[in-house]
Order: C-alpha cells, then structure tokens, then sequence
C-alpha cells in the first residue's frame, strides 16, 4: 500500500495507490494514515479514485484514520467506485463521511 | 458441460492469501459471466466469508486452506466455502445485525459488519458441519438475467 499526499488551499489530499483497501492492508493503511495525516489540516480529502474494491476490514481502517485525525478536523472520501460507495451505504458510513464522486467535486465543494 | 459452469480455487487461510484468492476469484467469476449488476454483491459477500475463515475459524490455530467452490446456474450462482478450521459459534450462522454507529465519532464502530454484509447481499445461506469441516454455502439470484 502507498499513499502519496499534497496540500492545496489549506486542504490535504492523501490519494490511495492500491487498486484494493482490505483485511491484509488494514493495519499498515492505519499507520500510514497516521504518518500522512500529521499536517494538521483541518480538511483531509482521502482520493480513493484507484480503489476497485473494499471490505468491512478496509471500511474499519478507514473510519480508524478519521478517529486519530481528532480535534474536530475532517476526512472527507472522494472518488468511490461503486463498489466502494456500496459497502458505505450498506452500513450507513455514508451518513458519517462526506462522500464525493470526483476529486474535482470536493475540491470545489464549499468548505463550511 | 457442466465443467464450464464450476470454478474452483483454493489457498492458505492467510490473510495475504486470502486477498490474493479473493482478488483472483473476482475476475474469474466476471470471466465467468457474472452479471455486471450482482458482480460487486457477489465479491462483497465473498471476501467477508474468506476473511472470517482467516480471523475466526484459525484464529490460535495453525491455518490450514480454504476451499471455494463456485458453480453457476441459469439464474443463480453458488458457492461453496469449505475450512477445517473451528466452527462457528453454537453452529449456528451469525444474524448479522449490523454494528450501531454511535452518538460521536469515536464511538463509531471500526468492525462488527461482516456477518451483516453477508445477509444484505445473498439469497440464500446454508451452514453444515461435517467430519471436521466448515461448508458454508452462499446463493445469489440473478433475477434479472436469462
């Protein structure tokens, strides 16, 4: 698993290089996530454009990284597949994250 | 005939197997002529049973292998996951009630959606234990195809 991350704007972008995010990556996604997400930014947009597939391991590891952002900053997802929107439906994530079809689209959507 | 219709892998119940039989029975089964609509229901459910033989049926014991066994029907399709692993639990399949998420972030759940996803996303489900041996069996109804 490789994640690359720039900042624009006051706002960190980590981009998820892995066509995949589930139970053999989980830990090491976590602790990556820990690493890259030490900014500070309030707003953290995960770009999960290449991740074709994910499993309730994966979705844990996700919702773990947005725990240990803390202090009331805020991870938003962009770029499901749908598979990936799938699993965050079907478990109700989707009324905990901000979820956005394209990079662009929450790049640009209004920060509140 | 009936060959063309079946697809059988099996690996060690390692997690880094495991993801690599998953990965690669998902584009088996496309290959296979898994339609488009059920594909991502089909891989969900798959992965969560695989990964639940890994983390429970050998969890403190030595993993041994998994065995899938997939075999398409007109308007439906099978598969068989088979471990000599651990039972499961009273031998009964779990209700998956899904994990509550909580009043705040951190209470959020980080697991507890396994079972769940399972029932969402299959027709049917059938456990047996038999001579040292998991087969949990999993149907998807293609309502919409042939």
């Amino acid at each position: 698993m490789s994640l690359t991350s720039e900042t624009t704007g006051g706002t960190q972008v980590i981009t998820v290089h892995s066509d995949r995010i589930d139970a053999a990556m989980a830990i090491q996604f976590k602790e990556d996530m820990r690493n890259e997400a030490q900014s500070g930014n309030a707003r953290v947009i995960l770009n999960l454009t290449h991740v074709e597939f994910i499993d309730s391991s994966g979705l844990g590891a996700i919702v773990a990284a947005m725990k240990q952002l803390g202090n009331g900053r805020r991870l938003d997802l962009a770029g499901l597949h749908p598979f990936v929107e799938k699993v965050f439906r079907l478990t109700r994530m989707d009324t905990v994250f901000k979820l956005f079809a394209s990079l662009d689209d929450a790049l640009s959507a209004p920060t509140d | 005939m009936s060959n063309c219709n079946c697809l059988d892998l099996s690996f060690a119940a390692t997690e880094a197997e495991a993801s690599l039989g998953i990965a690669r029975l998902s584009l088996c089964l496309e290959e296979k002529g898994l339609p488009g609509h059920r594909a991502g229901d089909v891989k969900i459910a798959l992965a969560e049973a695989i990964n639940n033989v890994v983390e429970h049926a050998y969890a403190g014991i030595t993993p041994a292998r998994v065995q899938v066994h997939c075999r398409f029907h007109q308007n439906w399709l099978d598969i068989l996951i088979s471990d000599t692993g651990m039972p499961l639990p009273g031998f009964c399949i779990p209700e998956g009630i899904p994990a509550a998420l909580g009043e705040t972030i951190d209470e959020l759940p980080e697991g507890g959606f396994g079972w769940f996803l399972i029932h969402e996303l299959t027709s049917d489900i059938r456990y047996e234990r038999k001579e040292g041996c998991n087969r949990l069996s999993l149907r998807f109804d293609f309502p919409d195809s042939g």
